[in-house]
């Protein structure tokens, strides 16, 4: 998976693309624990998402549990076949999702 | 029906061989969902396997392959000779817990099950067996 990041202030964008697999995962959780000091925003641009599996699940359960402390977090452009798995986990109503 | 076998050490970064392996009788044809979800619980298996089965000392993990997209579906075995454990015995996770509820783990094999046609696990011969079945459809 490929994250390119933006920050504007205490907005941070992270554009993920490609597959969030459990080996990609160790990595994301990585980059994340480096980049969300003093971020109010975290916004996931997941338009060429185009797979995540239960360990990247579990990525977004923790940041978003970090950024509830912080801030907001929301994930826009989630692909259907990302979606899928967000709804049949039930993430759908933990995580703040704009299709 | 054809089977296939393949066997590989069981650590995470084997990860792409082993689902290159698991789709290797899926075409062209294969709708792009339903080939999701076979590289979806290929993925949750084998990890389970890679980061459980063989905590001291490494091991291997054999998959035999067989069918496709055919009415019989295709059929995975995955198997191991590490900690004997049944994963279909873990209780499902509950989706209504709140966020700061929500345990962090055990969401991998509710999607197996979920997106199979059958599933299935035998301890034999001192390994785990474990069996998933899916029929390829149309509508997916």
């Amino acid at each position: 998976m490929d994250i390119k990041k933006e920050q504007n202030g205490t907005t941070l964008t992270m554009a993920l693309s490609g597959r969030l697999d459990t080996v990609a995962a160790v990595d994301f959780e990585k980059e994340l624990n480096a980049s969300l000091d003093g971020v109010e925003s975290l916004i996931f641009d997941c338009a060429e998402l185009t797979y995540v599996a239960s360990s990247g699940l579990r990525s977004f359960l923790m940041v978003q549990k970090r950024m509830n402390k912080q801030g907001k977090m929301v994930m826009r452009h989630v692909q259907d076949a990302v979606m899928e798995v967000l709804t049949m986990t039930g993430f759908d109503d933990l995580l703040q999702i704009e299709k | 029906m054809k089977t296939d076998e393949f066997r590989i050490e069981a650590k995470v970064e084997n990860l792409p061989d082993v689902i290159a392996f698991a789709t290797g009788t899926l075409t062209d044809r294969c709708p792009l969902r339903a080939r999701m979800h076979v590289e979806l619980v290929t993925e949750e298996i084998f990890v389970n396997i890679a980061s459980y089965a063989y905590p001291e000392t490494g091991g291997f993990v054999t998959i035999r392959r067989s069918g496709g997209e055919g009415p019989e579906g295709l059929t995975l075995i995955f198997i191991d000779g590490g900690i004997p454990y049944d994963p279909l015995q873990k209780p499902d996770p509950d989706l209504t817990l709140s966020l700061e509820e929500r345990p962090v783990g055990g969401l991998g094999v509710f999607l197996v099950k979920e997106l199979v046609d059958e599933v299935r696990y035998e301890h034999k011969d001192g390994n785990n067996v474990l069996t998933v079945r899916k029929i390829i459809g149309d509508d997916e």
